[in-house]
Formats: C-alpha cells, structure tokens, sequence
C-alpha cells in the first residue's frame, strides 16, 4: 500500500478512483501515566507518555483507514490528511482521511 | 498569607526548571537544525508534484511530540490575558512543538531525497478543561510524503 500526501504517485499511472477511505481512534493513557505526566506538566517540557499516545493513535488510524482501502481493492491512498482533536482530558482523537486508489506501472497501462 | 508564600515559591521554582528546560531544548532543536539542513529538502504544498526520475521509494512520514507548558507560564497567560497583547509565553512553546515535530519527521527521512506537501497539525489540549488549574500542552503532527530517487546510472 502506497500512502502519499500529494495528489499523484509520481512514476505510477491511476487507473481508478476507489472513494474517500477514512480511519480514526480515540485514545487515552491510563490513571498512573495521567499521573506521572501531571507532575511534568508543572515544570514544563515534553511529555513522553503523550507522544507515545499520539504515535499509537496516529499508526492506529491510519492502519484502519488502509484495511479499509484494502476492502475496496485498492493498492494506493493520495492526498492523505491527518486531522486531531481533543475529546476529553488526556484523551486525543486523530483521524486519517485520503482517497483510495488504483495505480499501475505506465508499461502495464492498457 | 501562606497561601501567597506558597504560590511564590511554586512560581519560582516552576520559572527556574521551566526556563531551564526551554533553554535547553531550544539550543538542542538549533544544533539538528543546523546538522540537518537541506537534507532532505522540504516542501510545503506541492499537491501537483512530479518528477521524471526513477523513484525508488516512496511512503508517508510524520513526526509528533506533545510540549506541555508550566506553571508559572499559565499564571502569566492568565493575568496577561486580561489586558490583551502578545502571550510570549505560549509562543514559545508553540515554536518549540512545531520545530520538533518537523525535526522529528526529517529525521525519520535522514535519507529521503525531498519531502513534498508537509503539512503541520497542531492541537492545544486541555486548554479549556474544567479543572481550575490545568495547564495546556500543545500536541502536534507534522506529515510528508518522502521521496527516494532511485540511484541515477
């Protein structure tokens, strides 16, 4: 699976549109890391355990959003977004959108 | 009174650790960015890129760091939002996420010949929570595509 943030995979040729493929997650740490993290939070700098939270989220959405590509047969995603949110209190939401495609070699091209 | 002791102490101590820490991540994202120039370029908003060259790989790379803000630079916020003006203490540390997280992204590319359409995603949490003294770290993702040439004959 081919993941791009442009609009065309350079070298390949698009044979077909498969539709919008989108995956999120909703994620949080648990108690003894809120708790680990507040205490950082007082003096400042970057907090570890969140940027593992949001690696894990953002692998997590975009994993969703591939097996759903892959649902419609399709072999690459373009122009892929990346979007987050807040939900809750050491809670984080990202979501993956991007359009499936499907791309060939130009040789194979018919 | 003692409540006012303790919280100029707590200021104190929160305005020399977090300063400190600042300085210190400051001069570190300076040194990968020196160490790291032009390689790989970096583009912003290319969506109709292409190349004729031989390309030998291609995929998405992204980069992501939460920077938690201190004490003392929400007690800052707080008292300076009342007049209005520049919050510098939240600049910085939105400077400092953005730059680590290109940074980061860059460096997972370290061999990538050009990164094309990078785009930042940035996310202040917990900054309207409804606990009275929670302080906001800013979340961000930066994403590209990383492009490899294939070797050129």
């Amino acid at each position: 699976m081919i993941i791009t943030t442009i609009e065309t995979i350079p070298g390949m040729k698009i044979k077909a549109h498969c539709g919008l493929v989108s995956g999120s997650t909703v994620r949080a740490k648990n108690v003894f890391q809120d708790f680990g993290a507040g205490l950082k939070n007082v003096v400042g700098g970057e907090l570890k355990s969140y940027t593992t939270l949001l690696t894990e989220a953002r692998e997590e959405a975009i994993a969703r959003m591939v097996e759903q590509a892959k649902r419609l047969k399709a072999n690459a995603i373009i122009n892929v977004r990346l979007a987050t949110s807040s939900v809750t209190t050491g809670a984080a939401e990202v979501y993956a959108y991007g359009t499936a495609v499907e791309v060939v070699k130009p040789e194979s091209a018919v | 009174m003692l409540d006012i002791i303790v919280l100029l102490i707590t200021l104190a101590i929160t305005y020399a650790i977090g300063s400190y820490i600042e300085k210190r991540h400051f001069k570190k994202i300076q040194q990968r960015e020196i160490a790291l120039i032009k390689k790989p370029i970096i583009s912003y908003g290319a969506k109709k890129w292409n190349t004729k060259r031989e390309i030998k790989k291609i995929e998405m790379v992204t980069g992501e760091v939460v920077i938690s803000g201190d004490y003392f630079k929400t007690f800052v916020a707080g008292l300076k939002n009342f007049f209005g003006g520049r919050l510098t203490t939240f600049e910085s540390i939105m400077d400092r996420a953005r730059r680590e997280a290109i940074l980061r992204m860059r460096e997972k590319a370290r061999n990538a010949h050009i990164i094309v359409n990078a785009r930042i995603e940035a996310i202040m949490l917990d900054c309207d929570s409804p606990e009275a003294n929670a302080i906001p770290k800013c979340a961000v993702i930066a994403y590209g595509t990383a492009v490899t040439y294939a070797p050129q004959k």
